[in-house]
């Protein structure tokens, strides 16, 4: 089990290594990544079926009762998965998508992918915060040569804006929180029902909870959420996993860790000073959508919605109850699968055709039919409509929202579920029904994405059923948070 | 035997080292005589931490003549860390400095460089292991001088002018310094700075004591570059060769402010030096505005030298915060970024120095592309850079933590965000660098990676300031017991 825990960590540095080793043979580049990445899955799964032993592992003491270690917990388990388990089919759908559009600069992608999913496994296993920490700003470096890969201008001005948006808020809000609480409670551990129950003045919990919260800057409340947009100048694979799951579930995981290990859930609703906060995740929701519909380039309106997603879970957290939590939890999972999915379908477009703007791609689901068909199911999905797994989350989160008596929060998720079918149905529609009948009746060859991306996308979109008929494990697995 | 003379001999071998220099004249011989040199110190400079941390206080009396008639060499925790510090960034960029110097000055005179590095030594080291307050002014003189000439050889022809003005700045401060102490001694009779600070209370109300606080103050003040009366820094560091900037850089200043503490933490008691005088108030002040002002300035350097020239200032700034704080925490914070900043400075303009090594320019456009040419020397700058900034597993965060925490604890919130907003601006000035290193198509792709020689001591200082970041417990120790020891703590 200890072991397990370190190679987490230590197979996607390993395989980085052996990336970067291997840049000459392109081929061999590709299969260690896709064996790395399976063999992180496998370990992954070995420490989930371990489920209920929590093992500590140390791995370095920098100060005096501070520690760098890892440990299991649901929620942590659950990102763990997530993440390891779609690196595998982002590993192969990339290889279609960087050999299909000729990119430059293979390996160092796929190195800092590598170390990009190690960080982000230790974001979901560490087991205090400032160990959360590291790896959290670890994961932003690493990601940053991902986001500027095409070095272009434009590259270059996003990246300027990734780096500049996580660094500052991480640095100025969550480290100042961090030492904050470490001067109050004496330790960092994430501990069942929180450490800061009677070490802290109820008055100053809202403000340490609003620096803790708009400091993840990875989570991309309003008004820290420029980054997300400005990331979608990186290659699409970057997108699907790093801001679709990794960074960005990074966030909202480190802001449900935080909530429920840090202050304890029953400590905020006691003090009441969740609201403040869940009003700023509810205005998120609200206004990402609205921008979401005005956006018409593909991946622009796919970030806006990420944004409003991502505040969804916030907001679970936010409405403090156990019902709330297990959907938020639920919601990283399911969104994770959605997104990822319709991320998939944008890269696809983008290699078959070149394409970028919704309103260029009528009539493109006659010519693309596996890919527009993934592209509905995973628009289901986030909008979170039977049969996929997307209902199940935001089916406990208004369950969560009535528990807390909070009816207008229940009417902000109604709202963004229409919102959200205001701005994510047209792409599939338009596919499908504009456009001119015409080509189609002339028989124009059906012109799909390299066969590996295709895969990819196919595999995540039938998860996303999957999800809607086997939900029970993911409950089960998130309900463990509150079994102490 | 011999290990009871350690305090002396750490001043006495670089000082008979020098002149030596000069007489043998051949480059590598006195670059090996100056790197051996060096390298003894360092283990003295260990031995004596050691020593002191485990055994407690080490006395000295210089030539058999007990204090207060002769001079006393006294070291504690605090001073041998610093000794430990100047000795040992002295020996790692010396192994780098004999490339880079030749490279610069050409070999002609560089026997010259090896007997003024020696001597200005000789001189910080001196400075740290005195007990005796008029020896401070005699070693400092000896290191002053020896870096304006250091600064003068530098290959640049403004070099000249720099020196001279740090030569007219740094006299002006040494001046005050000896007037400081010549009204101490007038005061107390007394120039031993054990007895100084048991005299001193006596006649702590008078306006003499009062002036001499003033003077030395100030005169510190000037050494350590503190904001405003940094003047002569950023020029200094600019011109000089890059061996000795790495090595001024990661020193001189270091020195400068384990003078002040020295000076008013116990010569001065604490309360005299913070409540009476209250210096504190005006170190915080200057410190704030130093770590924003100086940060901006640095932004929009072209110079990439001086742009961490400025940067420099905006770090001392951090260190007079720390101190400004006036509590253990404040003050460990303070001593351990004397060490962190040694170690990241140091780093950073040895790979400077590589860079221009084969640019001939730091000029920021002129850096178009080195990513691609010279992989290893700008991964180098990039890590040192994130250690500037103060990113988790480097040594700048553990400074930065332990300033946070030294804010927070005494609940001055505003602070603790100023800081942390001001490491905000390190992000930008060094994000320009990285940005057109790596993006910027290069101009010339002929640019080969540095000469091993000078590669190999700037990684080895860019892993220090990993491993001293992952791992600070023994840093923390030192700075904690240095901390404790000026404040009186048990």
């Amino acid at each position: 089990m200890h072991t397990a825990l370190v190679l987490t960590l230590v197979i996607p540095l390993v395989g980085a290594a052996l990336i970067a080793s291997a840049h000459n043979q392109p081929n061999l580049r590709e299969s260690v990544t896709l064996v790395t990445s399976v063999l992180l899955f496998m370990v992954v799964l070995y420490v989930l079926g371990q489920g209920g032993s929590s093992a500590e592992v140390l791995l370095a003491t920098p100060f005096p009762g501070l520690d760098l270690s890892l440990s299991t917990e649901p929620l942590g388990l659950l990102f763990a998965t997530v993440a390891s388990g779609l690196w595998i089919i982002t590993s192969i759908y990339s290889i279609g998508y960087m050999r299909g559009n000729n990119e430059q600069n293979q390996t160092r992608f796929y190195v800092f992918f590598a170390v990009s999913i190690a960080a982000a496994l230790g974001i979901a296993l560490s087991a205090n915060v400032f160990t959360l920490f590291v790896f959290y700003e670890v994961l932003t470096l690493s990601t940053y040569p991902l986001v500027t890969h095409k070095g272009t201008e434009e590259a270059r001005r996003g990246g300027r804006v990734y780096l500049g948006i996580l660094l500052s808020t991480s640095i100025g809000f969550f480290l100042v929180a961090i030492v904050w609480t470490w001067n109050a409670a004496g330790h960092l551990d994430f501990t069942d029902g929180g450490i800061l129950k009677g070490h802290i003045e109820p008055a100053f919990l809202p403000l340490l909870l609003a620096l803790y919260l708009f400091g993840i800057g990875k989570a991309a409340l309003m008004p820290f959420h420029r980054w997300l947009p400005a990331a979608m100048v990186a290659p699409t694979p970057v997108s699907a996993l790093l801001h679709a799951v990794a960074v960005v579930k990074a966030g909202v995981f480190s802001v449900l860790k935080i909530t429920v290990y840090v202050f304890g859930i029953e400590f905020l609703y006691e003090t009441g000073a969740n609201r403040w906060m869940m009003w700023v995740a509810a205005t998120t929701v609200i206004l990402a959508s609205l921008v979401a519909l005005t956006k018409d380039n593909l991946k622009a309106r796919l970030a806006y919605s990420t944004v409003s997603q991502l505040s969804y879970i916030v907001l679970g957290a936010m409405l403090v109850n156990s019902v709330a939590v297990v959907g938020a939890g639920m919601h990283i999972a399911t969104h994770a699968l959605g997104k990822i999915t319709l991320f998939f379908c944008a890269g696809a477009i983008y290699v078959a055709t070149h394409k970028t703007e919704i309103s260029d791609m009528d009539g493109l689901g006659r010519t693309m039919p596996i890919t527009y068909t993934a592209m509905l199911i995973g628009c289901l999905s986030v909008i979170g409509l039977p049969p996929t797994g997307g209902m199940w989350s935001k089916w406990y989160l208004a369950l969560g929202a009535l528990n807390a008596d909070q009816w207008l929060m229940l009417a902000v998720l109604m709202l963004s579920t229409l919102l959200n079918v205001a701005y994510l149905l047209p792409i599939p529609i338009r596919g499908f029904l504009y456009g001119d009948k015409s080509t189609n009746a002339a028989g124009k060859t059906i012109n799909e994405a390299p066969i590996p991306s295709l895969l990819a996308l196919s595999f995540t979109a039938a998860g996303c059923i999957v999800a809607f008929f086997y939900a029970q494990p993911l409950y089960h697995l998130m309900a463990g948070i509150f079994e102490h | 035997m011999i290990s009871t003379h350690l305090p002396v001999l750490q001043v006495a071998i670089p000082l008979l080292a020098a002149p030596a220099c000069v007489v043998f004249r051949q480059a590598t011989v006195t670059w090996l005589l100056a790197l051996s040199v060096s390298c003894i110190s360092l283990l003295i400079s260990i031995s004596l931490l050691w020593q002191a941390f485990t055994t407690g206080e080490i006395r000295y009396e210089l030539g058999g003549w007990a204090a207060p008639w002769g001079i006393e060499y006294k070291v504690d925790v605090v001073n041998a860390f610093v000794l430990v510090i100047v000795s040992g960034m002295s020996s790692v960029v010396l192994v780098y400095a004999r490339e880079s110097l030749q490279h610069e000055l050409g070999i002609r005179r560089i026997h010259l460089v090896y007997t003024g590095w020696l001597l200005c030594l000789t001189g910080l080291l001196g400075i740290t292991v005195t007990g005796d307050a008029f020896n401070v002014f005699v070693f400092l003189e000896i290191s002053s001088l020896s870096s304006y000439l250091l600064i003068g050889l530098g290959p640049d022809r403004r070099a000249l002018t720099a020196a001279f003005q740090y030569l007219v700045m740094g006299t002006i401060g040494a001046t005050f310094i000896l007037i400081g102490i010549g009204l101490l001694y007038m005061m107390t009779g007394t120039l031993n700075m054990t007895d100084l600070s048991q005299r001193i209370p006596a006649v702590s109300h008078t306006t003499t004591i009062h002036a001499a606080f003033a003077f030395l103050a100030l005169g510190i003040a000037l050494k350590a570059a503190v904001f405003p009366l940094h003047y002569w820094l950023p020029n200094a560091y600019t011109y000089a060769p890059s061996a000795v900037t790495a090595f001024m850089a990661a020193s001189a200043t270091k020195v400068s402010i384990y003078l002040l503490l020295r000076f008013f933490f116990d010569i001065f008691s604490e309360s005299f030096s913070l409540r009476t005088m209250r210096l504190n108030e005006i170190l915080l002040i200057t410190g704030v505005i130093a770590i924003f002002s100086m940060s901006l300035v640095a932004i929009y350097q072209q110079d990439i030298k001086r742009m961490l020239a400025y940067s420099s200032v905006a770090q001392v700034g951090y260190m007079v915060i720390g101190i400004g704080l006036a509590s253990a925490t404040g003050i460990m914070a303070a001593i351990l970024h004397l060490f962190n900043h040694a170690l990241m400075k140091g780093a950073l303009f040895m790979a400077l120095g590589c860079i221009f090594y084969r640019l001939k320019s730091l000029e920021l456009n002129d850096l178009a592309g080195i990513g691609r040419t010279m992989p290893w020397t700008t991964a180098a700058f990039v890590v040192g850079g994130l250690s500037l900034i103060g990113v988790p597993l480097t040594v700048g965060f553990v400074s930065k933590w332990y300033l946070i925490l030294a804010t927070l604890e005494r609940g001055w919130w505003w602070l603790a965000v100023l800081i942390v907003a001001s490491s905000l601006l390190a992000v930008v000035y060094i994000w320009r660098v990285v940005e057109v290193a790596y993006f910027k198509p290069a101009q010339d792709t002929e640019v080969n990676e540095a000469p091993m020689s000078m590669l190999i001591p700037t990684w080895a200082l860019i892993a220090a300031n990993v491993y001293f970041g992952v791992n600070a417990q023994q840093t923390i120790r030192f700075a904690g017991r240095a901390a404790a020891e000026l404040l009186g703590l048990p």
